[in-house]
């Protein structure tokens, strides 16, 4: 009699951790429709024809007719410029400011977690307060020195930043170095080794990971960047693709929201590649520099 | 010989330093402190890019204050975003997060998924669905027509429901705080809380005497990050609502953008900035401030 009731219980239990993991899947599967509806919705506008998207019954569906049109009318881009154009723009921001920022930051940050000099407290905590300090303040008196430099309507304004540090990405290579161990630079010190060779042939190389976590969002926050493109960039020429994207929203002429949509899509794709294949980098990023915080 | 070694050692130990955050020398004064001072100098201006500076007093601040009606409606609106889209972007980003930490469960892949539009959601791209999701043709009149009503709203087109379009966007964003609510909470011993559970303690017992305690200080730099980015939301607004209607959506950082770049009005928009960052700065040091009352350090334990 005992032993069926215990048999009993043990059933019910089971019974409830599963339908608990059944809830819990449907709510996390759930959740992860509405995260994904919007980009989906984008995707399958993005193959419509105009009426097609605004037909008003539908809150999802697949296109009655998979057009590549949209595509290649999006493509052709205002005047002169197609949006390979705007492509090549914003490959060339991205990737510069990407490269400037890990220079910078490596060599920073080995400055605050490996070297000795006077007034380092206070430079650290000024870079700490840096951090704090929103772009809009700032925005206005770089926008006249820029002026001033006769370097508005370059990329200088929206690459230079990057080469000369972006507290956030110091700050984290900086923690990132204080954890690595201290016993490898004493051992090449006694080797006869520099500053410098410790930072080429010792810190540089380890700290790859950090860097790589530097690269991949200083590269986003570039290609997202929309208020400095707008700002420094007036010549059709040297349009990114938020710039060329708002465009097609431009309350003056006809939209053309097919076209909008697709080239939209393509705006989003080397981001969601990035994401993809370099996904252990972007969470450690966030979460390493979310706990050191 | 010994000469040159001795003053490469020099180079080496004292000037090092120097030699390798010189780079960001040159930024943080040349990008930030010098502008700085020239936006306080301008705050006292009037500018307009074309002449040069002419000083005029506190003129600048006696037209945000007084005269413009525009400004304290903008602060009004960034105050009302920052209260309500910060809390509820932490209180939904612990919840997921406390959901997806359950043992045995695979949730990787909803991880991945969730954080998604944190990567991709400052874009101009996703700003654009979002004014179409929610503009006339949007999401919410084609969900009652499923079910046979025709409607005509449109949450971005009326000045009451405007800014919650751009809440919801902020809101959708949540995988990176959800991310770092993720790494503390598996920072959290399990021991805490099979102590907890022997000592009977139910699930709100354990949320408010273990998790909060042991998650204040993410909680804590979360909610100032996310607290002055709030305070800048700019492009979402420009591309979804462009400050309407009737300014309903006029945030601070686009009325300041207008100052300067639409009305050529540098010295009131420079004295906005300053207005912006004593308001950011004292609300962090604020933050900052009341945080020793309630963010557990572990280390204080052996005090």
């Amino acid at each position: 009699m005992d032993e069926l009731k215990l048999y009993d219980t043990n059933k019910i239990r089971f019974n409830k951790k599963l339908v608990v993991q059944i809830i819990l899947h449907t709510c996390y599967v759930l959740i992860g429709i509405t995260m994904l509806y919007p980009l989906l919705w984008l995707l399958l506008a993005s193959f419509k024809t105009q009426a097609e998207i605004f037909a008003t019954t539908n809150i999802l569906s697949l296109p009655k007719k998979w057009l590549i049109s949209n595509y290649i009318e999006g493509w052709k881009g205002f005047g002169n410029e197609t949006f390979g154009t705007y492509f090549l723009n914003t490959i060339i921001v991205a990737s510069l400011s990407a490269l400037g920022s890990v220079i910078n930051s490596s060599l920073v940050g080995f400055g605050f977690a490996r070297t000795r000099f006077v007034g380092k407290g206070i430079l650290f905590s000024m870079m700490l307060a840096t951090m704090m300090i929103p772009y809009p303040i700032i925005m206005i008196p770089q926008y006249l020195i820029y002026q001033k430099l006769r370097l508005v309507d370059t990329f200088v304004p929206l690459i230079l930043p990057s080469w000369l540090g972006t507290p956030f990405f110091i700050f984290l290579v900086t923690q990132f170095m204080r954890g690595i161990p201290k016993e490898l630079d004493e051992s090449a010190v006694i080797d006869g080794c520099s500053k410098f060779g410790l930072y080429f042939r010792i810190l540089l190389p380890l700290s790859q990971s950090a860097l790589m976590t530097v690269a991949i969002f200083s590269f986003y926050w570039r290609w997202n960047d929309f208020i400095q493109p707008l700002i420094y960039l007036n010549k059709p020429k040297l349009y990114t693709l938020s710039i060329a994207l708002r465009l097609f929203a431009d309350p003056t002429s006809v939209t053309n929201w097919g076209a909008m949509f697709a080239m939209s899509v393509l705006s989003i794709i080397p981001v969601f590649f990035v994401f993809f294949f370099l996904q252990r980098h972007v969470t450690q990023g966030i979460s390493t520099t979310g706990l050191k915080g | 010989m010994s000469r040159k070694t001795s003053l490469s050692k020099l180079v080496d130990e004292k000037l090092a330093g120097y030699i390798f955050i010189f780079p960001w020398l040159i930024g943080i004064f040349g990008l930030t402190m010098f502008p700085m001072l020239v936006s306080m100098y301008i705050s006292f201006c009037k500018y307009d890019l074309l002449g040069s500076p002419k000083w005029i007093g506190l003129k600048n601040f006696y037209f945000l204050f007084v005269q413009d009606q525009k400004f304290f409606t903008s602060l009004r609106i960034t105050f009302f975003y920052v209260l309500t889209a910060v809390p509820l972007r932490l209180i939904f980003s612990l919840i997921i997060a406390m959901i997806l930490n359950r043992k045995g469960l695979n949730t990787g892949i909803y991880r991945t998924v969730y954080y998604l539009p944190s990567i991709i959601g400052t874009s101009v791209a996703v700003a654009i669905v979002w004014r179409e999701l929610f503009g006339t043709n949007g999401l919410i009149n084609k969900f009652t027509a499923l079910f046979g009503y025709q409607t005509n709203i449109t949450l971005a087109g009326m000045p009451e429901t405007a800014i919650w379009v751009v809440i919801l966007l902020y809101m959708w964003e949540f995988g990176s705080s959800m991310l770092i609510f993720l790494a503390g909470l598996q920072n959290i011993p399990e021991m805490y809380y099979e102590a907890a559970i022997v000592e009977g303690a139910g699930f709100w017992r354990k949320f408010f005497y273990i998790t909060i305690p042991l998650l204040s200080p993410i909680l804590l730099f979360n909610m100032i990050n996310q607290m002055i980015h709030g305070f800048l939301v700019f492009t979402q607004v420009y591309i979804i609502t462009q400050g309407g209607p009737v300014d309903a959506t006029l945030v601070y950082a686009l009325y300041m953008f207008r100052r300067a770049f639409e009305f050529q009005d540098m010295g009131a928009a420079s004295a906005m900035a300053w207005i912006m960052l004593l308001i950011v700065g004292s609300l962090s040091i604020l933050v900052f401030y009341t945080s020793k009352y309630w963010v557990h350090y572990e280390s204080k334990e052996g005090k």
